[in-house]
């Protein structure tokens, strides 16, 4: 083996709720830290060029492409991955949502989609599925599962916004 | 518990769904191994030549490098072609063999692996790698050497040749004064499935786990046995979770063969992810050149049909697809004759890709039937019927089932067909053109030889297991459905296994072959652990069934009870505590019935209606909704079944009017091996797709299943391409419709 491994920097995370402190390199991204190092590999890697979406996560509640961040630019931010949403046994609504409209075959693009969705709703741009399809569209499902998507997330959207009519009523 | 309503034809939701949903489901680079290393191909930067001198020294280096691999310093592989050709889905030719020698024969081959201790370390050293050429000139455009094309001497295992002609196509075209001969061409395509093509070898002490990206576990098993000449014993794959494929990971590609080497080599663990830009270095749908020449009667029945197809294939393997075979088969037609040649490119082989052959035959013929209709003033969806086919027009066999008559019906009527005005350009909605569009779909309902298990398990559970795949069709699910309603079980005290050769051998998964064959076998090893239920519940002492019989019993409640008298009967917790090992499990293997395939023939067929929008200004189209009806014999699972389709539909979309693989002619170098360029439908592409199953009966297996994976696909294209005509007047016979060739 060759020359000793450049210096790293050490870095705090909050990963869904736990802080982490490692030391990383300053050119490993945030998405090969989650997937290599935390483990966490519900975090997708599609293209690793910002392209595709299956990298999405949350950081400080705003979806990311993973792929295009270096995890030393995110020293102290809260990171929310698909596994920090839900887990099988008590999923996260958009999660169980998509679930029920069959919105995702190789489950690939899934946790990204999930992960977008739920920030692109907390962004508030989005009401119809025009929008909806529009705000998407950084996320791409080659299974073209689309459809069923904006199905899913037009469903949460409906849940999240009935209390509030009711209440204007 | 027992279920009264059976799970089989429910929409039943995905049993995998809430893994996948929470990020648990792992795919083939996510599986962690103590001590792994990482991987990184270096790709050539030739299309053709070979490689003169290969200097490391940089590259070796570098930071946390361990091993750097070429042509040069590989461990010993075979010569001979022979144990490459271990792939069940192989062509005629000699395999691509990664790091062989010096020969470079297409752009992005990879000429080195790099070994380091981390991802990055392993990605950054393979850019140090420097490698001298020697380049000749390449070919990579099926036109520029459509010339020397051939009729491939040897053909492809499982794929037909085109079926002899009939009657004389050339002289009634000849004769006919109502007739058009057009060429149709389809750019080539890239399958780039999202997840990436990737191994992750689990090395101990000699014995391989490997977790490799394919579409069917057995097959990258016994290339490694035969190329690596491994101890089946010591190599088992492992791959619960494919991340898309669509034909894409049915052959060992050269990450396995790379991580596989590596590993042992070195004797660890090893993972090699490709990157996008390598997931253009492998097989793709091959550019093509068609002619459809067609004549026709003034009532509209087809007189004759002729349809050639120069296709591409790479310069080392003869790849081919069925693609002019379907002009023979869907209509009525007395005079036919079908062509296919190859043309060799330097390019990798191309590979089946979602309706291989199918989707490519059925765009041109489908446009030509569009345009026929166009030139006899006829209803596009009138001339389908009135040259509807009653049998297999290629070799005169009854079909074992075919609602296509009913799919045309209900699609046209979902769609509102009638609505549509018969001239061109005479539909419009403020400043946008409208056009319908219709065309005919179909693809071969195929079964092949599989087992499966079926076994009781200690916690009570039923556990169903088969060697296939589930790439996102959801086999687990319809697995389970199946195994559910064999003993009136609730569908979450089953659990479903596939994707490892540990479990029983299966071919891979593909042709929409799965589901039936899948599903018949677990239906059969169900059936086989009730006979040896009840053979050990008879056996127990003072058994009270001591004289059951299979048929005097039925399975539900965790019991084995009399028909005849409830009371009496036997629980499965009896059964299991008598068992060695607290387990009881029944193997069953099916097979297609030969006898039935002599005597018909089966197909899936489509109606697919479209209806476009056109900006003439800007030369955008737009699918406004798509009305797919399919006739595919019964549907076990609605929602995955529709599922299906609607993906086929949606890469139908993208084939119309967006994904180009695009060659420099000059360096033979993709420009657009990435996402961004290469444009795959995204949600602003799609908006309404509709989903018709016609009821059809079928025979050709218990299950009366015939397969969905391909059809929603085949005949998309074409449908819009026809809309697009309807809409503009303006007939685009070269897929992608883009806006530079609507302007
Ligand atoms: S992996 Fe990050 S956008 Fe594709
Ligand atoms: S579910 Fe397969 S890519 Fe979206």
């Amino acid at each position: 083996m060759a020359q000793a491994q450049a210096a790293a920097t050490s870095v705090t995370l909050t990963v869904n709720g736990e802080s982490k402190t490692l030391d990383v390199a300053p050119w490993e991204t945030l998405l090969d830290v989650l997937r290599e190092r935390l483990h966490l590999t519900g975090a997708k890697k599609g293209c690793d060029q910002g392209q595709c979406g299956a990298c999405t996560v949350l950081v400080d509640g705003r979806r990311v492409n993973s792929c295009l961040q270096l995890a030393v630019m995110r020293d102290g931010c809260e990171i929310t991955t698909i596994e920090g949403l839900g887990e099988p046994a008590s999923l996260h609504a958009m999660q169980a949502a998509f679930v029920k409209h069959d919105a995702f075959q190789c489950g690939y693009c899934t946790p990204g989609q999930i992960c977008s969705a739920v920030g692109m709703i907390r962004e508030g741009h989005a009401e119809t599925a025009e929008e909806i399809r529009e705000l998407m569209s950084g996320n791409l499902c080659r299974c073209g599962a689309y459809t069923n998507i904006v199905e899913a997330i037009e469903e949460v959207l409906a849940e999240r916004n009935a209390p509030k009519l009711e209440a204007a009523e | 518990m027992s279920n009264v309503h059976p799970y089989v034809g429910r929409a039943q939701p995905r049993v995998d769904g809430p893994l996948k949903v929470s990020g648990l489901a792992r795919y083939s680079a996510e599986f962690a191994a103590e001590d792994m290393v990482y991987a990184a191909a270096v790709p050539a930067t030739i299309a053709k030549g070979r490689i003169v001198r290969i200097d490391a020294s940089a590259a070796e280096a570098a930071p946390g490098v361990i091993e750097i691999l070429t042509h040069q310093n590989r461990p010993d592989m075979p010569e001979e072609d022979k144990p490459y050709k271990a792939d069940m889905v192989a062509v005629p030719g000699g395999p691509f063999r990664p790091l062989r020698d010096e020969r470079v024969v297409f752009s992005g081959q990879p000429v080195a692996l790099v070994i380091a201790d981390t991802h990055e370390n392993a990605r950054d050293a393979a850019t140090l790698v420097k490698v001298e050429y020697e380049s000749e000139t390449p070919t990579v455009d099926v036109g520029d050497a459509r010339d020397g094309a051939y009729e491939p001497p040897e053909k492809r295992n499982g794929i037909p040749p085109p079926p002899p002609p009939r009657g004389d196509a050339a002289a009634t075209f000849k004769g006919s004064s109502i007739r058009l001969e057009e060429e149709y061409r389809v750019a080539a395509e890239h399958h780039n499935p999202m997840e990436l093509q990737a191994t992750t070898v689990e090395w101990d002490d000699g014995r391989l786990v490997v977790h490799n990206k394919t579409q069917g576990v057995n097959n990258p098993k016994n290339y490694l046995c035969s190329v690596f000449g491994l101890d089946p014993a010591s190599v088992e794959v492992v791959s619960p979770f494919v991340g898309g494929a669509f034909g894409m990971s049915l052959r060992p590609l050269y990450d396995l063969t790379l991580a596989v080497m590596a590993s042992l080599k070195l004797e660890r663990s090893v993972r090699l992810v490709l990157t996008r830009a390598q997931m253009y270095t492998m097989g793709w749908r091959p550019d093509t050149l068609q002619t459809v020449a067609l004549s026709a009667g003034e009532d509209g029945r087809l007189t004759s049909i002729r349809h050639e197809v120069v296709q591409a294939t790479s310069q080392y393997e003869d790849y081919q697809e069925p693609t002019v075979n379907w002009s023979g088969l869907v209509y009525d037609c007395p005079n036919v004759t079908l062509g296919h040649k190859l043309a060799k490119l330097d390019t990798p082989t191309p590979s089946d890709m979602r309706a291989p052959g199918a989707t490519l035959g059925l765009f041109a013929l489908e446009t030509a039937m569009d345009e026929l209709a166009s030139k006899l003033k006829l209803d596009p969806l009138e001339l389908r019927l009135r040259n509807y086919a009653e049998n297999d027009q290629n070799d005169g066999k009854p079909f074992s089932s075919k609602e296509l008559k009913a799919a045309y019906e209900q699609g046209a009527e979902r769609f509102g067909w009638s609505k549509r005005s018969a001239e061109p350009r005479s539909m419009k909605d403020g400043r946008e053109l409208v056009g319908y569009g219709m065309a005919t779909g179909c693809w071969e309902a195929m079964m092949q030889p599989h087992g499966a298990s079926a076994a009781l398990t200690a916690d009570g559970r039923l556990e169903v297991a088969c060697g296939t795949a589930d790439i996102g069709t959801g086999t687990y699910t319809i697995l389970s459905q199946i195994a559910a309603d064999a003993f009136s079980m609730p569908i979450e005290e089953v659990t479903a296994l596939v994707g490892d050769t540990r479990l029983p051998m299966a071919p891979v998964e593909g042709g929409s072959w799965a589901a039936a064959s899948a599903g018949n076998a677990v239906r059969l090893a169900c059936a086989a652990l009730k006979e040896e239920l009840v053979k050990r519940a008879r056996g127990l002492d003072d058994s009270p069934l001591a004289n059951a019989s299979a048929d005097h019993v039925v399975f539900r409640n965790g019991r084995i009870t009399l028909v005849s008298d409830e009371d009496v009967s036997v629980s499965y917790a009896d059964l299991l505590g008598a068992a060695e090992g607290g387990r009881i499990e029944a193997m069953a293997k099916f097979a297609p019935d030969k006898d039935f395939k002599e005597k018909f023939s089966s197909f899936v067929h489509s109606a697919v209606f479209a209806e476009v929008r056109v900006d003439e200004e800007l030369g955008v189209v737009w699918v406004e909704r798509i009305v797919s009806a399919v006739a595919a014999g019964n549907i076990l699972n609605r929602a995955t079944a529709r599922s299906q389709i609607l993906g086929g539909v949606v890469m139908g979309i993208g084939m119309a009017l967006h994904e180009e693989t695009v060659w420099d002619r000059r360096l033979g170098r993709i420009v657009n091996a990435n996402l961004g360029e290469y444009h795959v439908p995204a949600h602003a592409d799609v908006k309404n797709i509709d989903v018709i199953f016609v009821e059809e009966k079928d025979e050709a297996n218990p299950l009366g299943v015939k397969g969905l994976g391909e059809i929603g696909i085949v005949g998309a294209a074409a449908a819009i391409g026809n809309a697009v005509f309807h809409a503009t007047g303006r007939r685009i016979r070269h897929l992608p419709i883009t806006i530079d060739k609507l302007l």
